[in-house]
């Protein structure tokens, strides 16, 4: 298991590496302007490195990485490790808040929906949750935005706090609604928890509904069991043969199928970012793109890779862990 | 009277219409061991899981009576029935291979048939657990309790059904084909701890099976199933002398050791025993 998730983080390297010198972008003009004199261009690509042959030039960004040195980033004129330790936080406190929720809703209502099958409240969890699944999540974003935002009033507008906070909470995790509780500043941190509402319910709606939909499906599997049976020939009640007896059995499944939806939510948030004017991770990546600034773009990447990888190496220690019958 | 069945007809709906599986089969049983036989399809086991109310909800039953100890099953309520489940009757599946739950201890789920009839503390359920281990004759109950089902052999997973179903004490044991999934030394070693357990405990059986011989020499009464209907009932002594062309018909598809046949016989149906 181990040498395979080696390999794989190797070739993701491999891949972000070429990825970002096969580009149709010169990085050294994007550095110093296409207005820039010869031999300043010569200096800065000598500079950059990037006048060594390909394989010399790889060993050099292995041996950076190596050091957590992703680069710096032409736009911020920061490291690109300062940058996305700024960024990610904020992406991470949007994916969690809408996995938690997303798990806390879409578990009970797929089961629900699953333990019912064919009835009404079937068709309805069913419908609900092909709308999560099929309606563009900017759409909802910006529907939201118009309904709550501007015609209502009730919810903050974009961005992950009110200007008059700004630079008044001491960074300690990079998680906004964290930091201000540990500042001990209420109203930062409902200030906080507003401005992240719209986000995180969106996000939430969309994976719940992959959630709900895969839980019910489990179920259905999981109901048709003749455990089932005996559950129910022991006398027990009908939620503790649905909880307690064909729920853990799907436990397992639903691992897997949560950390690839957490992956997902933790790169997958770039157009909620876009519309929210959320500053994580996906925000940095878009605009780093879009400026042919690299490094940022490369290191993003592997980042958003390596948590890829990570996630599904936890699914499979938890799947050893939870279920006797794998070895 | 255990159980009195009156005229039950079990059916299904579908898309296409509907499907009558049981037409009409009356029974009652004691303190006694009857045997229900018949092929695949009979409608055996759908006649026992509808005395539990253990059919989809979808199934259509009809009786004009279905009791258990005098209580209407058709117009129980589910609080009722549990209390019937497991408490008052046993049931116990085919094939514990997928009868009992995967990710749950042996001890778990013994102890909680135990506590969920009985109470008391979690300690005390895993105790009793150990001591119906024992019972059934598992050798060291100790360890069987802390190990998953995929970690014991068919035979001790049945066992391990016997105990979880005698936990509460029933007064009623229903075995849908306890053996046919289990080779045949165990076959006999299970049926035996049946028989001692249900001669020590005082209890009714019902016992389902396909197997003529083995319901012959086990049950005091048998009862022969064919197509949803009840083809004869009789002494299982007599079994084996049966008169009904049916039951002759599947005595004589059983090969012999003694009286090898070169090709054993086709059973002739005949239309009539459906009327």
């Amino acid at each position: 298991m181990l040498s395979s998730v080696i390999l794989t983080l190797f070739g993701l390297t491999v891949l972000t590496f070429l990825i970002g010198r096969v580009m149709p972008v010169d990085p050294v003009i994007a550095a110093v302007g296409d207005n820039a004199p010869e031999d300043v261009i010569i200096r800065a690509r000598a500079e950059m490195g990037l006048d060594q042959p390909l394989p010399i030039q790889f060993l050099h960004y292995l041996n950076q990485l190596a050091h957590g040195d992703f680069g710096m980033s032409v736009l911020t004129k920061n490291p690109v490790a300062t940058d996305i330790a700024r960024f990610f936080p904020a992406t991470f406190e949007l994916a969690t808040a809408a996995l938690l929720l997303s798990i806390v809703i879409g578990i009970p209502l797929g089961v629900w929906a699953a333990v019912r099958q064919g009835s009404i409240t079937d068709q309805a969890i069913r419908v609900l949750c092909l709308a999560g699944h099929s309606v563009p999540v900017f759409m909802l974003s910006m529907i939201s935005l118009l309904i709550f935002y501007s015609a209502l009033g009730i919810a903050p507008g974009p961005g992950r706090q009110d200007i008059i906070y700004d630079g008044m909470i001491e960074p300690v995790t990079g998680l906004l609604s964290i930091d201000t509780l540990i500042a001990g500043d209420l109203d930062a941190f409902w200030d906080a928890l507003t401005h992240m509402a719209q986000p995180v319910i969106i996000l939430a709606y969309f994976s719940m509904a992959y959630i709900a939909r895969m839980t019910r499906a489990f179920m259905i599997d999981a109901l048709k069991g003749e455990y089932v049976i005996t559950a129910r020939a022991k006398g027990l009640t009908g939620l503790k043969v649905v909880w307690s007896h064909a729920f853990p059995t799907v436990a397992v499944q639903l691992i897997t199928v949560i950390a690839l939806t957490y992956a997902g939510l933790l790169e997958g948030a770039v157009v909620t970012e876009t519309v929210f004017a959320w500053p994580g991770i996906g925000q940095y990546l878009t605009t780093s793109l879009m400026n042919a600034d690299m490094n940022p773009v490369v290191g993003s990447t592997l980042l958003i890779g390596f948590i890829y990888v990570g996630l599904n190496l936890l699914a499979d220690i938890l799947y050893r862990l939870l279920d006797p019958r794998v070895q | 009277m255990l159980v009195d069945i009156q005229n039950l007809k079990i059916g299904f709906k579908s898309r296409t219409g509907f499907h009558q599986a049981v037409k009409g089969v009356s029974l009652k049983l004691g303190t006694e061991k009857l045997g229900i036989v018949g092929e695949s399809g009979s409608g055996k086991s759908l006649t026992a899981r509808a005395l539990m109310k253990l059919l989809p909800k979808s199934t259509v039953i009809e009786a004009d009576t279905l009791a258990f100890d005098g209580i209407d099953v058709l117009s129980a309520s589910e609080r009722q029935m549990r209390q019937i489940r497991g408490k008052r009757a046993g049931f116990i599946l085919q094939d514990p291979k997928y009868s009992l739950n995967p990710v749950k201890t042996i001890g778990a789920q013994v102890a909680e048939s135990w506590r969920t009839h009985k109470g008391g503390s979690r300690r005390e359920a895993l105790e009793a657990a150990v001591n119906l281990l024992e019972q059934v004759q598992i050798r060291n109950p100790q360890v069987v309790a802390k190990s998953y089902p995929h970690e014991v052999s068919g035979g001790m997973g049945q066992r391990v059904m016997i105990a979880m179903m005698l936990a509460p004490d029933p007064e009623l044991l229903i075995a849908d084909e306890p053996t046919s999934a289990l080779d045949a030394t165990v076959q006999a070693e299970i049926l035996r701890l049946i028989e001692e357990l249900v001669a020590e405990r005082g209890m009714g059986l019902l016992l389902i099976s396909h197997d003529l011989p083995l319901v012959s020499h086990f049950c005091d009464r048998v009862m022969v199933m064919y197509s949803g209907r009840v083809m004869e009932e009789l002494k299982a002594s007599e079994l084996l002398s049966a008169k009904h062309p049916y039951t002759r018909g599947l005595l004589n598809c059983m090969p012999s050791l003694i009286h090898p046949k070169d090709r054993l016989p086709v059973l002739a149906r005949d239309p009539e025993w459906l009327k």
